[in-house]
């Protein structure tokens, strides 16, 4: 694989350290919405009606400027995006990681990374298996375990809730998202050169523990405390 | 101390390679790792068996020619480079399994030597500053400022053994690369070619096939001369910078 020879017109934009920095910029795009997304999870603390109510502005955000649901297909264009972005820089950036020791250690110690940052690409895969899972239980098809789509987004939740391996496969996708956002955020960070002293890297770092935490558990919030009875229908 | 030797034996880089059990008695604490394997090779001369090749050379850890991985860890337990490890850092009847950097970019020779010429050529790609020939200019004729004539210090001390490729899980080199470029970076002489540098260097980098950063940190944590991971955050500064100038 190597090369005997020097390159001759190497490029910025096409080289790996390009594609990590569309990878950390679509990961912050995606950090900013779960953070609106979490709020409107939480919102089901206020209630049936206030839940409903947010679901409801969402679509009618920003008219008449913006055609009925306009907003919401900006957001979702932007994380289609988004997402094709991150997903295919990440596929690109395995596939060389693969090619770039095809003949492994016999033994292989891991000293000071965390587990978090060893499970970004199996854990981003999980998380992607989640998002079309989630997609056809929450936008799509509305898979209601009571039977039948419903329009009502509040019961729609609180019934998903009440099934316990909806509630198993959330609470681990929840787990896959803090890994993902406890290693991602530092390695943003620092992939856009913002990590240049050891005080800097020490505060990336913190902000990947509490982003992971107020996320991953502010959106366990919510089915947990479905489970514990505190939201019901 | 008595010893298990498990090392990786490949005639040359186009054989196939494969992993030896060797006995070894009699070592002292005191030896260094290099002289244990200078043991070995003795005793496998004796059976008129070919010896273990390895690179060394000053054994004072300064030229960044040997590099094992040791039981896993590049360079072995200890933060110093192969040929300052000691052996008292391993317990009597110990295994010890002793494998050359594995990377696709650094082929392997024979046994434990790796072809690291990859690292020449990223340096030539971008690894330099421009001077005029002469007499050398006055010391205090380009001042640099305290705090970064000591991070520049410090970064220049990277070897450039290749521990960090061999310890990173995608094969990248970013750690070398990014010692290099802050060196340089913060310097007034590596002004005049900073940005060219950078997407040089990472192109070359990219071409020889080394993989991407994923800021896991093995590197740093493998790497002899303590090289931290904020000249990866450096290097990749630099390129954000020359993507801006649209180089």
């Amino acid at each position: 694989m190597a090369t005997p020879t020097l390159v001759k017109g190497a490029r910025a934009t096409r080289s790996t350290v390009a594609l990590k920095i569309v990878m950390a910029v679509s990961g912050l795009v995606f950090i900013g919405y779960v953070l609106a997304h979490m709020y409107g999870n939480l919102k089901a603390f206020a209630g049936h009606d206030a839940f409903n109510d947010y679901a409801h502005h969402l679509r009618e955000f920003g008219e008449p400027l913006l055609p009925h649901e306009g907003f919401l297909w900006v957001m979702r264009l932007l994380l289609i995006v988004a997402l094709i972005a991150h997903v295919a820089s990440a596929y690109a950036l395995w596939r060389r990681a693969a090619k770039a020791r095809t003949v492994k250690y016999q033994v292989k110690k891991n000293q000071s990374s965390s587990l978090s940052s060893r499970t970004m690409r199996w854990g981003g895969l999980a998380l992607l298996l989640f998002i079309v899972w989630h997609l056809l239980n929450f936008t799509v098809p509305k898979v209601n375990p009571d039977g039948g789509p419903t329009d009502d987004p509040y019961n729609l939740m609180v019934d998903t809730f009440d099934v316990w391996w909806m509630t198993v496969i959330y609470l681990l996708a929840m787990l896959a998202l803090g890994f993902h956002l406890h290693h991602g955020t530092f390695s943003a960070i620092q992939t856009l050169g913002f990590t240049n002293t050891a005080s800097s890297r020490a505060r990336a770092k913190q902000a990947g523990w509490v982003l992971a935490v107020v996320i991953a558990g502010g959106f366990s919030l919510v089915p947990l405390s479905v489970l514990a009875g505190i939201i019901e229908k | 101390m008595r010893l298990t030797l498990n090392i990786w034996r490949q005639r040359d880089a186009a054989s196939a390679g494969s992993m030896q059990k060797y006995e070894l008695d009699g070592v002292s604490e005191d030896m260094s790792f290099l002289e244990m394997l200078d043991v070995l090779n003795e005793q496998l001369n004796e059976q008129g068996e070919e010896p273990v090749a390895f690179d060394s050379d000053c054994r004072e850890g300064i030229c960044g020619n040997c590099g094992l991985m040791i039981n896993g860890q590049a360079h072995g337990p200890e933060v110093t480079t192969t040929c300052q490890l000691h052996m008292r850092s391993f317990k009597d009847g110990d295994d010890i399994t002793i494998e050359p950097w594995r990377s696709d970019v650094f082929p392997v020779l024979r046994d434990l030597i790796v072809d690291r010429s990859a690292f020449d050529r990223i340096i030539q790609a971008g690894g330099y500053i421009s001077a005029n020939t002469g007499s050398a200019p006055d010391a205090h004729a380009a001042p640099v400022e305290k705090k970064k004539a000591d991070r520049a210090f410090d970064v220049a001390t990277c070897i450039a053994c290749g521990a960090c490729v061999a310890a990173c899980p995608n094969g990248s080199a970013s750690l070398f690369m990014g010692a290099k470029i802050t060196h340089l970076g913060e310097l007034p002489q590596g002004q005049p070619e900073r940005y060219d540098r950078v997407v040089n260097m990472v192109g070359q980098h990219d071409a020889e096939g080394f993989g991407g950063c994923t800021n896991i940190g093995e590197c740093t944590a493998a790497c002899p001369k303590e090289i931290p991971l904020d000249v990866i955050s450096q290097l990749n500064k630099d390129l954000r910078t020359a993507l801006k100038q649209g180089r």
